[in-house]
């Protein structure tokens, strides 16, 4: 996304980024970045939060109004509580056809490296 | 303390993340030239949101197929949309919160009453959202970030709120 954030800036436009990865935004180049601890999938909350919601917007544009350097980085300071529910709840359903893909290929690898073994 | 941006990753994909060697760009830098009660906003995320009935969703049939490619293309999103009018696509997340609650990732509802309580100035007639799942980011880089910017500058939007998933 930091090269969206570029192409509006570009054109004139203040942009400011929420994310879960500010670490990932600062190394690509991002105009303002305003990191948030929460799981992916939920940038500004809860569903059906509405304070928790406003909270983290009110706090994103004051830190637009603030940043005056690019790629500047401002962290908030929230927890998302059950971590042990939501490590597992942000996934899909369905793990996503990459990861599917990649598990199969190290399955065809390892089955590759037992098949030379055994001719050895 | 600064946030954790691993806390959430599985531990390989923390470590891909970690040890990925990302070329810095240069950044562009528009100082804001307003105060917020002045400033007409726009909202792009990453979340796969479309409006049902009216747009097609994002393409993940082709990605299921070819597991390397996303959707690059983005959906523009009115601000009169109803929550029950959103469709959410997108694989690497579990959706079913943004179905329930589009303004956990494009807040539209939200920066309406922003407006209506004067704290900005307005939220645009139009806000979008792209499909975050890109290997590459040549599309969005080349056509379509450039194609979203006129857009917002078509509207006289003075500010953007980039939420990607």
């Amino acid at each position: 996304m930091p090269v969206l954030a570029r192409a509006i800036e570009a054109v004139g436009i203040s942009t400011v980024l929420v994310t879960m990865s500010p670490y990932l935004a600062a190394a690509a180049g991002t105009p303002r970045i305003v990191g948030v601890e929460f799981p992916f999938g939920h940038p500004l909350g809860h569903a059906g939060d509405r304070e928790e919601q406003m909270k983290v917007i009110r706090d994103a544009l004051r830190a637009l109004v603030e940043i005056k350097e690019p790629n500047t980085v401002v962290d908030l300071p929230y927890e998302w509580p059950e971590f042990e529910l939501w490590i597992k709840a942000w996934h899909p359903p369905e793990p996503a056809p990459i990861m599917k893909y990649l598990r199969e290929q190290a399955r065809l690898r390892a089955e590759a490296k037992h098949r030379e073994e055994g001719q050895s | 303390m600064p946030v954790d941006s691993f806390k959430w990753m599985p531990p390989s994909l923390a470590n891909y993340y970690r040890n990925m060697n990302i070329e810095r760009a240069e950044v562009p830098w528009t100082p804001l030239q307003k105060p917020l009660a002045e400033c007409r906003f726009s909202l792009l995320s990453t979340a796969g949101a479309y409006v049902k009935g009216e747009q097609e969703p994002f393409d993940v049939e082709r990605e299921k197929r070819e597991p390397m490619w996303g959707d690059p293309t983005y959906r523009a999103i009115p601000r009169d949309v109803r929550q029950e009018q959103i469709g959410v696509t997108h694989l690497h997340i579990n959706t079913a919160d943004l179905e329930a609650d589009i303004n956990v990732a494009l807040p539209v509802h939200r920066f309406l009453e922003l407006e209506a309580s004067g704290e900005i100035g307005s939220l645009a007639p139009t806000s979008y959202s792209v499909m975050g799942y890109q290997q590459s980011n040549d599309e969005w880089a080349r056509r379509y970030g450039p194609e979203i910017a006129s857009r917002m500058k078509d509207e006289e939007v003075d500010c953007a709120f980039l939420t990607p998933v």
